[in-house]
């Protein structure tokens, strides 16, 4: 962790999406420049979670390219919104954060002390010293983006894809969650989030892509102004 | 007392029987515990009455073979299973609902196919027989035990992530379609290797019970597997004595006692049972 990472440009060209019979991005292109921290914004169903998914393979686009540089999938870490993650199975935090080497080690290859202990010391990070052998079941919503935040320090990917991720939380874990994320920009990372909260997109996020069918904006963030009635 | 927990285990067919249940209560129950926890436990009843047909067909071909047999029910098994998945894919329905009507009508199949055939008797291929547990059943057992275990060691990590977190595995790369594959193709193994000696419904009971119990015994992984082979172990040997003293046939008096065992864990376990929520 902390490593030099050099991830290439992310270019989209002419990229179209369609959700359904439902085109959401139309003819998008530009470039998420390395180590680029972006705020992906726009009202629901303007293609946000579409946009990132495709990122991620998960979704192939109708036309147009993404070219991700040569990328492997497990460079790519994609955190969704209200995570699949079945979180009635009987499952201890630190073995669910060792699960990020899950796409670098393959279906085979061992876990061993060290990297268990890398598990361990990613829950301190974020928080959850102590917790590693507590079951998955009992923890809060906001010490269970924690434990997905600390999965994906392990999975230490180039490029980190973020669906909402201060969406059910509460403050203190936003702004611990928040203070990670500025590290992994400082090592150089890609980050691109999907957010709603303007006054957060303007005070830690550079870039903002704001989704809008033909009113699409990308570029360096707008200042943010207050609302009158504030 | 000898007379009572010994005794019957000096007859050459209850040793074979008791063997080969051990045999399955080790390989069996840890593929139940992951239909539980992945929430397929009707998958259980499809594979239960899917494998039917193929036996039956087995046995039309080859005579009472029990690897005409077994062979007929994995192919069975395995289709019915491939149906189901694809079935659960395709939209306009609920997915329980389908499932429903494929096993439905696998059971129909498989009685009216053993039905036309002399020589079979239905209620030993639902039900079981202990004295059927002969030489090739008993190397069936043993087998498919074998196979089991160490396949499930092997796809251990990737059926647990893709159990936990079937989206993550998506997105890293992983091939979540073929570990559920393979487990799928393990429970029609111990399925169908059961149905000798239980029956092919009272053989996914031997899977099913002690796996639904366990988790009244151990909050863990490890834990609820560790319990759900011991349950059946226990089911087992309690069962075969239960058959042998009472004439009930071997498949029900085994998973009469696995769901007993289920009871007293809901009822006093150390975990999620009625004793602890108070």
């Amino acid at each position: 962790m902390g490593d030099a990472v050099k991830p290439p440009p992310i270019r989209l060209d002419h990229l179209t999406l369609r959700h359904g019979t439902r085109t959401v991005v139309s003819e998008l292109s530009g470039v998420f420049a390395p180590g680029s921290l972006t705020a992906l914004t726009g009202d629901n169903g303007a293609g946000k979670t579409t946009l990132l998914r495709a990122f991620a393979g998960l979704h192939p686009p109708t036309s147009g390219t993404i070219d991700l540089g040569g990328l492997a999938p497990s460079d790519i870490a994609l955190l969704p919104q209200g995570s699949q993650l079945d979180r009635a199975f009987p499952i201890a935090c630190r073995d669910v954060v060792a699960l990020g080497l899950a796409g670098r080690l393959g279906p085979f290859k061992g876990i061993d002390a060290a990297q268990l202990r890398q598990a361990e010391e990613a829950l301190a990070a974020v928080g959850l010293p102590e917790m590693g052998k507590r079951a998955i079941g009992a923890l809060s919503a906001g010490q269970f983006q924690r434990v997905l935040f600390a999965r994906l320090m392990l999975q230490d990917a180039p490029v980190l894809l973020l669906d909402e991720p201060f969406a059910a939380v509460d403050t203190a874990t936003a702004a611990d969650l928040l203070a990670i994320l500025h590290r992994w920009h400082k090592d150089g990372k890609t980050i691109v989030v999907v957010l709603h909260d303007p006054e957060m997109v303007s005070l830690h996020f550079p870039q903002t892509l704001h989704l809008a069918g033909p009113n699409t904006t990308w570029g360096p963030t707008p200042a943010w102004a207050p609302r009158a009635a504030a | 007392m000898h007379d009572l927990f010994f005794a019957p285990f000096a007859l050459g067919f209850m040793r074979r029987a008791l063997i080969g249940c051990l045999a399955l209560s080790v390989a069996a129950p840890p593929l139940g515990v992951f239909l539980v926890l992945r929430r397929m436990s009707l998958m259980s009843d499809v594979m239960q009455h899917g494998v039917l047909p193929g036996i039956a067909l087995g046995a039309a071909f080859a005579g009472l073979s029990v690897w005409a047999m077994g062979l007929g029910g994995v192919a069975a098994g395995l289709l019915v299973a491939l149906l189901a998945g694809f079935l659960s894919r395709t939209k306009g329905a609920r997915e329980d609902s389908q499932l429903a009507g494929v096993y439905l009508i696998a059971l129909a199949l498989g009685v009216a196919l053993i039905s036309a055939q002399r020589g079979i008797d239905l209620t030993h291929v639902l039900f079981g027989s202990v004295l059927a547990v002969d030489d090739p059943a008993l190397y069936a057992m043993a087998g498919v035990a074998t196979i089991t275990l160490p396949a499930l060691a092997l796809i251990w990590r990737p059926l647990i992530l893709e159990s936990l977190d079937p989206g993550f595995m998506a997105a890293t790369g992983g091939k979540g379609g073929l570990w559920h594959l393979i487990f799928l193709a393990l429970v029609v193994l111990c399925v169908v290797a059961g149905f000798v000696a239980l029956g092919t419904l009272m053989s996914v009971g031997l899977m099913m019970l002690p796996a639904i119990g366990s988790r009244h015994w151990s909050a863990s992984l490890q834990g609820q597997i560790t319990a759900s082979v011991v349950l059946a172990a226990i089911s087992s040997v309690v069962g075969l004595l239960l058959s042998y003293h009472t004439d009930i046939p071997t498949g029900p008096a085994i998973v009469l006692t696995a769901g007993a065992l289920w009871m007293l864990g809901l009822l006093c376990g150390p975990h999620a049972s009625l004793r602890e929520s108070g």
